[in-house]
């Protein structure tokens, strides 16, 4: 398995929406090389014939009825809103789709 | 009244419930114990004073009203400040989310409040829950009440040293790698892990769902059952909740019997990273039980080798999903929002300032094995991984009801010992993780202390899912054999603070 | 580009072969979103249908709805499709402001339902079939409004506002497999599929698939290949097309503007792009800095779905008629011959038609108003039948008054005119316009008379046998009366006297 490169690392924090730091990029690149070259030891099992466990228990079909909850009011909604107006969330300018 | 602070929480309800003492001189009692000794300790990131003492007037009332209290009314609690309060102000351990005061309260604090348990406030933990040392916390590190120096264990350190600091005789833990039962271990208190799903996970803030999972922390076995009972079962809102009766854990906490049980030793649990005392505290617990009546034999667990990449890979996937909503734009932190910047900008900042750097490294890490292209040969593999396990403790536990290893391999280390070496860090966690991994029940309790630097030892007793009761039946055992060798429970041994 | 260096529909279609894919999200009608018990009741105060599920709080969790499941297992069933045995929820992950976890609760490689087809009715009378890739369940996003730009549009905004009354909703996404070999009735499948759908969905009771209040959006995925090849050539994703006619005009646009790229040799971008509904033209949406990489995995804080055999089998049992079934069944009972029935299909007409009928109006007479003079107004002012300010107890009411001779078809007119213009109920439109048919003897006695006395030729005429002359009697009685006159009993008036 290969290691991982800063640029790799600067794509993947892009992804997640961190804004590191140059020097952060270098320190965390060479510890997820390390961390990564550890763990790539899982990818011996690739080629079993092994079923994912995606989830501990053998549940199946939890479901609820379609019924009405109360919901918080909008004043509990928005309490912890860094901003609001006109009873919505207030956010900076949206890089959007239009 | 200072003797109030040394009570078991059986001890104290008992008290309250006679009339012996209020609860609002036990609560007050705890109260002025933070006030004495957690400057040092920083075991607590809030404590809300008033609260607890309306909790504990509540429960005073009741009772001169002649109501009948619950096992654990007016017993005090140090809750682990990952599961919401409404009202009471919930960090995580994380600066993101500095001052986000919850509107609503999580399962398991609403269940605490209805058994009339006093929660004293909310406890330190590594950010997120992520670490095993409370040292990434944003609020700063917590020390380890037998030596402030060191290390609590994490991420529940603040939980555990509050017990050891005999600030608060229950605790609340999350444990998704062992954050409950290394903290135990290395504090010399009681932790469990309960079988996932058994816990409510509804307001416990994720860090990898399938392997977190909310359990009782305490200084006797018996006090962890009391306090198990009062937060397992059922809960409709959360889908991974088991809908089936608790295991009767205090009546298994009583018996003190184990005489025909029979015990695995988990051979893979042993060799090197794993310090001399350590193990020898261990195989003195094994003779231990052999003598109590229980049948002990070796087992193999050879996926085990394996466990903690899997959970390197699985947890950090989940969390960096988990983690995606702190965004800045509902709650919590937000930074650079000077007018000009995007969403988008404002939300890579706010993150960037707001984790830590445990948290960014396994976002970034969690990020990668989900990637397309990385996907199979990490996250698919991983879980290939998890299956491998369950097969392994399903084959172990065909022949024996428990087993047992060491808890964590080395004793509290020093703060700062491991903090820039995450390899060094995960290594902490190497017995604990397995069980995670296939969601059964485990158990960490104290079994002496290391010759070496005279800190305490874990002992490690796991059963199968839904079986936690066996976890409670050996523990309790165990517990009353060491206290009558010791003649007293090994806390006592801890220096005063 | 300017639309007119576009290459002509017609000569796009000589040189290429359209190949679509039709993504349709439909917002149910169940009354709590998919993962909480949040009402999703429109119109309610902003984020006063919020919880800390369908907020993303910390530490909150979902449970599936119920009746979302088993709305998505009706729905593929009335698709044809396989419900799977064992399916699971997946998180999407990718960051936008209206998505309060920054992830889609949704369904990636284990779909609810899948392989399944839609047999739809083109225009022409023939039938073509939609092949079904899946359908699967996910959760609606908040809702934002952008403040500061102009006309509320994202770009150019200071910042925005978003309301989660609308998120977590439960979303069913159905899916096509590639639509081939439709050449160029491909806009005109995509839009017949669309409207079938939407039928389907309604019949079911699942949805009111209401494209204009988003309760229906439809993205249309459209690439071209060169006549007789068979390599899917890159496709473009135009995103919400929320209207039947704004589908049709998507897929058009797309062909042309595609044909118009590679016949001048360029390449077409695999892109997102967006219909604007007042020039009938698409454009690009943002370029992402860096590949859309959702890293789906299953969704930890969900089990599994595994539909039990005998409930899908007893979902089957209660599917209700379905569409086509229901349009044979109605065309034999409206005794319509094909063409006339396709002419009200066409129309959209056929719930107005059915209506109108259960008010008791005959078959011939609902149709003839529908498709008559309803049908040319809409035409007018060009709006749906269906939105037009009558209802089809109305259309009956006029249909039973001509049938009780109190009105003619002229006078009918008038009083469907003012019914749209507002004026009331039909009768009280025939009270206030004065509009009865005048069949009192007396008061036509006078009249009769008049014409006979003005056109003496014509009677004398008549009095001769010439019975066919009368029509110019009768006309000039109709005349004299405004119309207003039951033109059966003048001209058996004007027999009397001229027998
Ligand atoms: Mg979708
Ligand atoms: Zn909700």
């Amino acid at each position: 398995m290969p290691g991982i490169t800063r640029e790799e690392v600067a794509h993947l924090a892009r992804l997640s929406r961190l804004e590191l730091q140059a020097e952060e990029l270098d320190h965390f690149a060479e510890q997820l090389d390390v961390i990564i070259g550890a763990v790539a030891r899982v990818s011996e099992v690739a080629g079993q014939d092994v079923p994912p466990t995606s989830h501990p228990l053998p549940l199946t079909n939890v479901m609820r009825a379609d019924e009405v909850r109360p919901s918080l009011t909008p004043e509990q909604a928005l309490s912890g809103a860094p901003a609001s107006e006109e009873q919505r969330f207030r956010v900076p300018q949206i890089l959007g789709e239009d | 009244m200072t003797d109030l602070i040394r009570y078991t929480a059986a001890e104290t309800a008992t008290a309250i419930a006679s009339g012996t003492v209020s609860a609002v001189e036990v609560a007050q009692a705890h109260l002025d114990r933070i006030d004495a000794v957690d400057k040092k300790v920083n075991a607590f990131l809030h404590v809300d004073t008033e609260g607890a003492l309306a909790a504990a007037r509540a429960v005073d009332a009741k009772r001169a009203k002649g109501e009948e209290l619950g096992p654990l009314a007016g017993v005090p609690l140090a809750l682990k400040d990952v599961f919401t309060t409404e009202g009471i102000p919930t960090t995580c351990g994380s600066k993101i989310l500095e001052g986000w005061i919850p509107p609503y309260d999580a399962t398991l604090t609403a269940r605490l409040k209805d058994a009339g348990v006093v929660i004293l406030g909310k406890t330190n933990m590594d950010e997120f829950a992520m670490g095993s040392s409370t040292e990434n916390s944003a609020f700063g590190p917590t020390g380890n009440p037998w030596d402030l120096s060191r290390i609590p264990g994490g991420s529940g350190g603040g939980s555990a040293a509050a017990l050891a600091a005999y600030e608060a005789p229950l605790a609340i833990g999350t444990d998704t790698g062992g954050s409950i039962r290394q903290p135990g271990a290395v504090t010399g208190t009681v932790g469990v892990k309960p079988t996932y799903g058994s816990v409510s996970r509804y307001g416990l803030v994720a860090f990898s769902s399938s392997l977190d999972q909310g359990g009782p922390c305490a200084r006797t076995v018996l006090d962890a059952a009391l306090l198990h009972e009062a937060i397992a079962g059922h809960d409709p809102l959360d889908s991974t909740s088991i809908d089936a009766p608790v295991p009767a854990v205090v009546a298994a906490a009583k018996m003190r019997d184990i005489r025909g049980m029979r015990i695995g030793i988990v051979k893979e649990f042993a060799g090197e990273g794993y310090q001399a005392g350590v193990m020898q505290r261990f195989h003195e617990s094994v003779e231990l039980l052999r003598e109590l009546g229980a049948e002990v034999v070796e087992v193999s667990c050879p996926s085990f080798t394996l466990a903690l990449p899997a959970y390197y890979l699985i947890a950090p996937s989940e969390a960096s999903s988990n983690l995606a909503r702190f965004d800045a734009m509902r709650y919590g932190l937000r930074v650079g929002d000077d007018g000009t910047r995007s969403a988008e900008d404002v939300t890579a900042l706010t993150r960037e300032a707001g984790f830590g750097d445990e948290v960014k490294r396994r976002i970034i890490l969690g990020t990668y094995a989900l990637s397309s292209g990385y996907y199979d040969a990490y996250y698919g593999s991983a879980q290939k991984v998890r299956t491998l396990i369950s097969r392994d403790f399903d084959a172990a536990f065909a022949g024996v009801d428990v087993l047992i290893s060491p808890t964590t391999p080395t004793t509290a280390f020093p703060i700062g010992e491991r903090a820039d070496d995450p390899m060094a860090m995960y290594l902490a966690d190497l017995c604990t993780i397995p069980s995670n991994l296939a969601g059964n029940a485990a158990m960490s309790l104290p079994c002496g202390l290391a010759p070496e630097d005279n800190l305490p030892v874990g002992l490690q007793i796991i059963a199968p899912a839904m079986a936690d009761d066996r976890l409670y039946r050996v523990g309790g055992a165990v517990e009353a054999a060491l206290n009558d060798k010791w003649g007293h429970p090994l806390l006592e041994e801890a220096p005063a603070l | 580009m300017s639309v007119i260096s576009l290459v002509s529909y017609e000569d796009a279609l000589a040189s290429y072969d359209p190949v679509m894919g039709l993504e349709v999200h439909v917002e149910l009608g169940t009354k709590t979103k998919m993962f909480c018990g949040c009402s999703t009741e429109l119109g309610a105060e902003p984020n006063s249908q919020t919880c800390p599920t369908c907020l993303g709080l910390p530490g909150s969790l979902p449970v599936v709805n119920a009746v979302g499941v088993e709305s998505a297992i009706k729905i593929g069933l009335a698709l044809n499709c396989e419900i799977a045995e064992w399916c699971r929820f997946a998180r999407k992950n990718y960051f936008y402001p209206d998505m309060p976890k920054n992830f889609q609760t949704s369904q990636y490689d284990e779909p609810i339902a899948f392989n399944g087809y839609l047999d739809v009715q083109l225009e022409d009378g023939s039938t073509f079939r939609v092949e079904i890739e899946r359908a699967h369940m996910e959760e609606d996003t908040g809702k934002s409004s952008h403040v500061g730009g102009a006309t509320g549009r994202i770009h150019g905004a200071t910042h925005s506002l978003l309301d989660y009354n609308r998120a977590g909703i439960p979303l069913i996404e159905i899916v096509t497999k590639p639509i081939e070999g439709a050449g160029e009735r491909a806009p005109e499948v995509a839009k017949a599929y669309v409207a079938e759908l939407r039928e389907l969905i309604r019949a079911l009771g699942v949805s009111e698939a209401r494209m204009d209040k988003g309760q229906m959006r439809c993205d249309v995925n459209l690439s071209l290949r060169p006549n007789g090849t068979s390599t899917f050539g890159t496709r473009s994703e135009t995103k919400n097309v929320n209207s039947l006619r704004s589908v049709e005009r998507a897929a058009r646009f797309e062909i042309q503007r595609h044909a118009t790229v590679l016949t001048d040799g360029g390449t077409i971008v695999q892109e997102t792009r967006h219909f604007h509904e007042d020039n009938g033209t698409t454009t690009a949406g943002r370029i992402k800095d860096n590949a859309e990489d959702y890293r789906y995995f299953p969704e930890p804080d969900l089990v599994p779905i595994a539909p039990a055999r005998t409930w899908v089998e007893e979902l089957r049992a209660e599917l209700p008629e379905l569409p086509r079934v229901r349009r044979a069944r109605l065309q034999a009972e409206w005794a319509l011959s094909d063409k006339d029935m396709q002419s009200v299909l066409n129309a959209g007409a056929v719930e107005l038609l059915e209506q109108t009928i259960a008010a008791g109006a005959p078959a011939d007479q609902a149709r003839k108003w529908w498709l008559g003079e309803l049908a040319r107004r809409a035409n007018e002012t060009g709006t749906e039948l269906a939105e037009q300010p009558i209802t089809p107890a109305q259309v009956a009411r006029v249909c039973a008054l001509v049938a009780e001779g109190k009105l003619n078809d002229k006078l009918a007119r008038q009083v469907i005119e003012g019914v749209l213009a507002g004026e009331g109920e039909p009768d009280a439109v025939v009270e206030q316009r004065g509009l009865a048919v005048v069949s009192d003897d007396s008061a036509l006695g006078a009249a009769v008379d008049q014409a006979i006395a003005d056109n003496p030729d014509i009677a004398a005429k008549i009095r001769d046998g010439k019975v066919q002359a009368i029509g110019a009697l009768v006309g000039a009685v109709m005349k004299t009366t405004r119309g207003q006159a039951d033109a059966a009993r003048v001209k058996d008036l004007l027999l009397a006297k001229l027998s």
